[in-house]
């Protein structure tokens, strides 16, 4: 009787010593989960989600206040990787957050801009050049489409256009679409 | 002028999936003229049977999934599995236990799992490993090979009366008819403590093997061998299952020549050479990469062994190659080629 | 004969060389508009120094290298600029690219020429020529030679320069064309090469479908040490990587190029350019094409780039009753082209036209059996049906576990699959999306960077203001002692300064902390 109950003691300090062990020897360091929801957000800082930037909207995910399905730029990609990376259902868009929209670039029209700054105040990733009372230009590549600069824009002087496709950023479109053509 | 867009490659060889379907049905022609001539009228029946309600079940089962009807229908595979199945079974099988067979392999094993080139396993052994466990005793009725010219050969008739209304005609009785095939035949034996010597002086044994049973195995690997040469059919898998099945048939032949059937007696008897040939050979569950086709090949031949040796069949084809097939995937994944200008090693 | 090493899979295709090669090559008409993209080759596009309504002169360089991996492009014949904008390219696309148009004046007047002594120059003055002079790989990939002419980075010394005159693909008969007629020529070119990169060796791969290129090229290396290689007729022996392994026995590394294993590879054309740049001074202004299939007289052209397809058709004798398709470059691995209003470019060696009869029949596609017919003809040694599975699932990260990139799109497992899947759309496409996927993480990448930048910057600036309300804050106070009432003022002022309401918010403070 004793002599099984000091056994099994002595095995279960024994298991929980190596467990213990493993614990600290195998430690993962994984990355924070803020900053793996945030690499598979799309950084264009537009808010849409209702935060004010990415990061603060994937502190929102990881937190538990916000859902997945807030990002439209992102698009059902986006929420399927969120989805897959936090072990949840992929959902559809939450459409109160905007729809999934083609990429797009921001334009100024030079001819009517008056130099005010706003938009300049406005743009998140600093990608807009200029000055007071002097014109200002998007850096289309630093642009992100956000569209935060169109409403401050006393003139409406800023357009979103579509990012035409060209030889460089044309792709190989998925098969299914040629194979049903040819059956 | 404008012009049709179409992705390369823009020429093709000729070939299709139908093609490689037709080719074993050829393939199979001559061991279905041996078998008939052995064991008569019935061996063609059960194909005809096998043939209408599979592709009979093949055209409901494409229709319930929406799946074109002309394109899949040419493609041969439900009446290829109805060619393997209906081989398979014994000539006298009644009409249900052949319609019972096809529509497991069809429907179960085939459709369900999603169609043609998604199922796991081959449906022409799933339908007959179905037959075998629920239905022994029909399944272990196997005619004495007589040959159509024997004077007490059944008719075409007859052989309809018997398959359509299980009625055998008054001057047989269904002993008198049916025995052990072969391989059971060494089964028991061995069992009641026989020679292997003792065994093979019995007249159910021929030259090799089995009395006729080794004409018909000669004829399917004349089949087999075309197969191979037109590519229709990877060498690599019959090799491999051949030589596993001879190399530890031939350890225990070495080891106790009295207990243990010779190696040249496994690979004649039973399904080994048609099983290698016809039946292992389906790509869809097979072994996809080379190397792994010959590790498949080798494990079916092991596994019949084993199963004709110490389980409780005469036979194993059918369960070692539903047993590979469950290992197909895994032995895919650790025998990936080297590619091209991988390190080695 | 020396041993060769052969590489795994590949194919015997149909040949279709006799239509185009029984006839020398002939000079295409000088057309009245030439169309010339400033993107022939790979790398960035070249750099345009003309503008509408110059007048050029032939071999006058109209755009520019611009960076390593670049060329220059010339003007192929005298005459005037046009204009400088967009118009139809040959690409899969079918999208327009930046072009010259030049209307020729027909007097074809050359600018200086200079022939150079290339012994008497430093290699990298000889490789600023040939960058000079447009001078890119013409075998289909148009990759800028004068990088691959250059060792420094890889190694010491050259172990063997293969030249390519494989020309494996069924239709194309341009190289065979050239080899027979300028052998001399290219050889020439190929003692350029030497000279730049000295190798130990020097083998010419030639498929020995063509014995009338092989003899001349025999007659033409005699004394020179280089030799030339017969090969037997096996698709896609011209690719660079299967010619490597089937001259040398040497496997180029997964992800890598030849020059990792000692190697470098050029095409015969190119080799030929080299000497025309080199002791004639010309630059790339046209190449060889051959213009063949579903037309009335096949043939081998020497046209000028930019010069538009229909035109070299109809020098062809014109498109022949049926032609559905217009390919450029071979059946295996060429694109079909959206219009034939498209110009010659560097990297065209071949214009297919092409009807039901030299094409496969458009098959429905039925599900794979996992055959394997495609594995035993992969000369990448892949599994193309694993890849397929995981292409069309869009597992991206799994078709790389299966070695995606080392996927040359040769189309030999297109080509034998019995249930007619378009395997190479599907390796093409999970390429594509891959690298634009790895685009979109650059550019999200850079964005985080810049917002993070932003927000740093406001944090700075708030503190300094604030620091200089706190430096004025004494005067204020004691203005604000005078006057009274005036903290209040101060409070509002400085919620004010604040320079985003959002920066009172707990969250965006944690994330300036980060």
């Amino acid at each position: 009787m004793i002599a099984a109950i000091l056994v099994l003691s002595a095995l279960a300090g024994v298991s929980g010593l190596l467990l213990g062990f493993a614990a600290i020897r195998f430690k993962v360091e994984g990355d924070p989960i803020v900053d793996k929801i945030d690499a598979i957000l799309p950084q264009t800082q537009c808010g849409q989600c209702g935060y004010p930037g990415c990061r603060p909207y994937a502190e929102a995910i990881a937190a538990g206040e916000a859902d997945i399905n807030q990002c439209p730029p992102g698009g059902e990609n986006g929420v399927v990787a969120l989805a897959d990376l936090l072990g949840r259902d992929p959902k559809p868009l939450n459409a109160e957050h905007g729809a999934v929209k083609p990429k797009m670039l921001a334009v100024i029209d030079e001819q009517n801009c008056i130099g005010c700054t706003l938009c300049i105040q406005a743009c998140p990733v600093d990608a807009i050049l200029g000055a007071a009372k002097h014109m200002h230009t998007v850096i289309a590549s630093e642009c992100t489409g956000c569209e935060l600069c169109v409403a401050p824009c006393p003139v409406d002087c800023i357009d979103m256009i579509p990012i035409a496709q060209t030889i460089t950023t044309w792709k190989w479109t998925y098969p299914s679409v040629t194979a049903k053509a040819a059956a | 002028m404008r012009f049709k867009i179409v992705t390369s490659p823009h020429i093709a060889q000729n070939v299709s999936v139908g093609q490689v379907m037709r080719r074993v049905l050829y393939a199979m022609v001559p061991g279905i003229a041996a078998l008939t001539w052995f064991f008569g009228w019935g061996i063609l029946i059960n194909l005809v049977i096998a043939t209408v309600v599979a592709l009979l079940a093949e055209t409901v089962m494409l229709a319930v999934r929406g799946k074109p009807l002309a394109l899949h229908l040419s493609d041969f595979s439900a009446v290829v599995t109805a060619g393997l199945l209906a081989v398979a079974l014994p000539p006298l099988a009644p009409w249900w236990l052949t319609t019972l067979g096809i529509l497991f392999a069809i429907v179960v094993a085939k459709h369900l799992y999603g169609g043609l080139g998604y199922n796991p396993f081959n449906p022409a052994m799933v339908g007959y490993v179905v037959l075998l466990t629920s239905f022994p005793r029909e399944m272990s009725a196997w005619l004495i090979p007589h040959g159509l010219d024997q004077p007490h050969a059944l008719t075409l008739l007859e052989t309809l009366q018997a398959i359509f209304h299980s009625e055998l005609p008054a001057r047989f009785t269904l002993d008198a008819l049916t025995g052990a095939t072969p391989l059971d035949a060494l089964r028991t034996q061995i069992g009641l403590g026989l020679t292997v010597t003792e065994i093979r002086n019995s007249p159910v044994f021929g030259m090799v093997a089995g009395q006729g049973w080794e004409w018909a195995t000669l004829s399917f690997l004349a089949g087999g061998l075309w197969l191979v040469q037109t590519r229709t059919a990877d060498w690599r898998i019959p090799a491999g299952m051949l030589s596993g099945l001879a190399v530890i048939a031939t350890v225990f032949y070495l080891i106790d020549p009295q207990h243990y059937a010779p190696p040249w007696f496994h690979l004649w008897s039973g399904a080994a050479i048609f099983g290698a040939f016809f039946i292992a050979t389906d790509p869809v569950t097979a072994s996809a990469t080379p190397h792994g086709r010959l590790i498949y090949g080798v494990g079916i031949g092991v596994l019949v062994y084993i199963i004709r040796g110490f389980g409780g069949y005469p036979d194993g084809v059918a369960f070692s190659v539903l047993l590979m097939n469950i290992a197909a995937p895994t032995i895919d994944l650790y025998t990936q080629p080297r590619v091209f200008g991988a390190r080695r090693g | 004969m020396s041993r060769l090493y052969p590489f795994h899979g590949g194919l015997k295709t149909v040949r279709h060389k006799t239509e185009s090669n029984q006839q020398p090559i002939q000079r295409a008409a000088l057309p009245r508009r030439l169309m010339v993209p400033l993107r022939q080759h790979i790398g960035a596009m070249a750099k345009p120094v003309v503008a509408s309504g110059d007048q050029v002169l032939k071999g006058q360089m109209i755009g520019q290298a611009d960076g390593y991996i670049s060329a220059a492009i010339h003007a192929p014949t005298s005459g005037r600029v046009a204009t400088v904008e967009t118009r139809p390219v040959p690409h899969p696309s079918g999208l327009p690219d930046l072009c010259v148009v030049i209307d020729s004046d027909g007097e074809e007047r050359w600018v200086e020429r200079q022939p150079v002594d290339y012994r008497a120059l430093h290699p990298s003055e000889l490789r600023n020529i040939l960058r000079n002079a447009g001078v890119v790989g013409l075998g289909g990939a148009a990759f800028p030679s004068a990088v691959k002419l250059n060792l420094s980075g890889h190694r010491e010394r050259l172990e063997t320069l293969i030249l390519n005159g494989a020309e494996c693909e069924p239709w194309i008969t341009c190289d065979d064309r050239l080899m027979r007629e300028q052998a001399a020529g290219i050889v020439a070119g190929l003692h350029v090469m030497v000279h730049l990169l000295e190798p130990r060796e020097v083998l010419i791969g030639i498929e020995d479908d063509k014995p009338e290129a092989i003899a001349a090229m025999i007659e033409a290396c005699a004394g020179t040490g280089y030799e030339v290689r017969p090969a037997p007729t096996r698709y896609p022996s011209g690719s660079v990587k299967q010619l490597v392994k089937l001259l040398t026995g040497k496997e180029t590394p997964v992800e890598g190029l030849p020059i990792d294993v000692g190697v470098q590879c050029f095409n015969v054309a190119t080799a030929y350019t080299v000497h025309r740049a080199v002791d004639h001074g010309e630059p790339v202004i046209s190449r060889t094409v051959t213009v063949t299939g579903h037309v009335r007289q096949p043939g081998n052209f020497q046209a000028l780039l930019g010069t538009p397809f229909a035109e070299l058709v109809e020098q062809a004798g014109g498109y022949q009753e049926g032609v559905e398709r217009l390919i450029m470059g071979g059946p295996m691995m060429g694109f079909a082209l959206h219009s034939d209003e498209v110009p010659l470019t560097k990297a065209a060696n071949c214009i297919l036209a092409a009807s039901a009869e030299e094409l496969a029949p458009t098959q429905p596609v039925m599900p794979c059996i996992r055959c394997g017919a495609c594995v035993d003809v992969c000369p990448a040694n892949l599994l193309p049906q694993q890849l397929y599975w995981h292409a069309r699932a869009k597992e991206f990260d799994k078709a790389q576990d299966y070695h995606l990139f080392s996927c040359i799109e040769c189309g030999c497992c297109s080509t034998v699959c019995p249930s007619h899947i378009p395997l190479v759309q599907y390796y093409r496409y999970a390429k594509n999306e891959i690298w634009a996927q790895e685009k979109e993480k650059q550019k999200a990448e850079l964005a985080r960077q810049r917002h993070q930048a932003r927000l740093e910057r406001l944090e700075r600036e708030k503190q300094e203001r604030e620091a200089k309300l706190r430096q004025k804050a004494p005067a204020r106070a004691a203005r604000a002692e005078s006057e009274g009432g005036g903290k209040l003022d101060i409070e509002t002022a400085v919620a004010r300064a604040k320079p985003h309401p959002d920066a009172a918010n707990p969250a965006a403070t944690r994330q300036q902390d980060a």
